[in-house]
């Protein structure tokens, strides 16, 4: 038995016994083999929401690559050298001045794994899947975003084959910053679209 | 392919079992179809081992969240698009 950890929480639930007791017998069978379930770990690990936030940097400097982010996200991944490598499509939804973008999965946990990494725990939870298609703006007052009078709140569930992530507005008052600056306004829940960027009076450029 | 961009469809109410990947909460519902996504294996037949082939299409479809809940807090331009299997769709009656 390996002694890997696969999540930082939940190691002792029901779940977490039946998931160790299929990797077991996978490797006693010879299905699996360790390097390769560390290889797989290595894998979702190495990916993250700051491959999200490069994406969107550069979205917001390069008119061009914004174009290609919007109509062909794998694409636009693999330009800024990332593997999107995954059979589901990848589809970047922007949020305008007329319109705010939301994603769940309501019915498992489907997410953009391969850009970036596991979702957060609370994405997976049944309360963020039930509320965030029936009451999306109350799912936003609680993580502190309210959509301005007149934007439209678009809700995505991802239910099949297309993985969603937001391309979030550039922020008032980053003019003058770089890409990599931006990049570091870009937080994992504006990916998703539960919040906005950091606006960078809030920030530490250091 | 069936449908397109700005058809009016209907989610099928059928209460098929097993891996079906179209939410209880659109069944019945009507909306639009708004992009063809793409084509790929029916995933209620990879689910069981089987090819899922051949390949189905998969449209964007569009809802109106005041058609989707009854006491829906929000703007009535306010929407939600799912992904839905061309065989759960049908064209809505007595529109185009």
């Amino acid at each position: 038995m390996s002694n890997h950890s696969h999540e930082e929480a939940g190691t002792t639930s029901p779940y977490a016994a039946r998931i160790r007791a299929i990797e077991a017998l996978l490797l006693e069978k010879g299905v699996l083999t360790e390097p390769e379930v560390q290889d797989s770990i290595a894998y979702m690990e190495a990916r993250s929401p700051a491959n999200g936030a490069k994406l969107v940097a550069r979205a917001w400097v390069d008119p061009d690559f914004k174009e290609l982010l919007l109509a062909d996200g794998k694409a636009a991944a693999s330009k800024l050298h990332m593997d999107p490598e995954h059979p589901a499509e990848f589809i970047v939804v922007e949020n305008t001045p007329e319109v705010h973008n939301l994603i769940v999965c309501t019915l498992c946990s489907c997410y953009p794994r391969a850009i970036l990494g596991r979702p957060p725990d609370w994405y997976k939870s049944f309360e963020y899947r039930k509320r965030a298609v029936n009451e999306p703006r109350a799912v936003m007052r609680d993580f502190g975003f309210e959509p301005p009078e007149g934007v439209d709140v678009v809700v995505h569930d991802s239910t099949a084959d297309a993985r969603y992530m937001v391309l979030p507005m550039r922020p008032s008052g980053t003019e003058c910053m770089d890409e990599e600056e931006l990049a570091e306004l870009v937080t994992r829940d504006a990916l998703v679209g539960v919040n906005v960027p950091r606006s960078p009076s809030r920030t530490s450029l250091g | 392919m069936t449908f397109e961009p700005g058809d009016r469809v209907r989610v099928l109410p059928s209460e098929k079992p097993g891996h079906v990947r179209t939410p209880a909460y659109l069944k019945g519902k009507a909306g639009w179809i708004e992009t063809l996504i793409g084509e790929f294996p029916n995933p209620e037949e990879l689910a069981y081992g089987h090819s899922g082939l051949p390949e189905r299409p998969l449209y964007k479809v569009g809802f109106r969240q005041t058609d989707l809940w009854k006491d829906y807090r929000g703007p009535a331009e306010d929407c939600l698009y799912a992904d839905i299997y061309e065989h759960w769709l049908e064209p809505e009656r007595g529109t185009k």
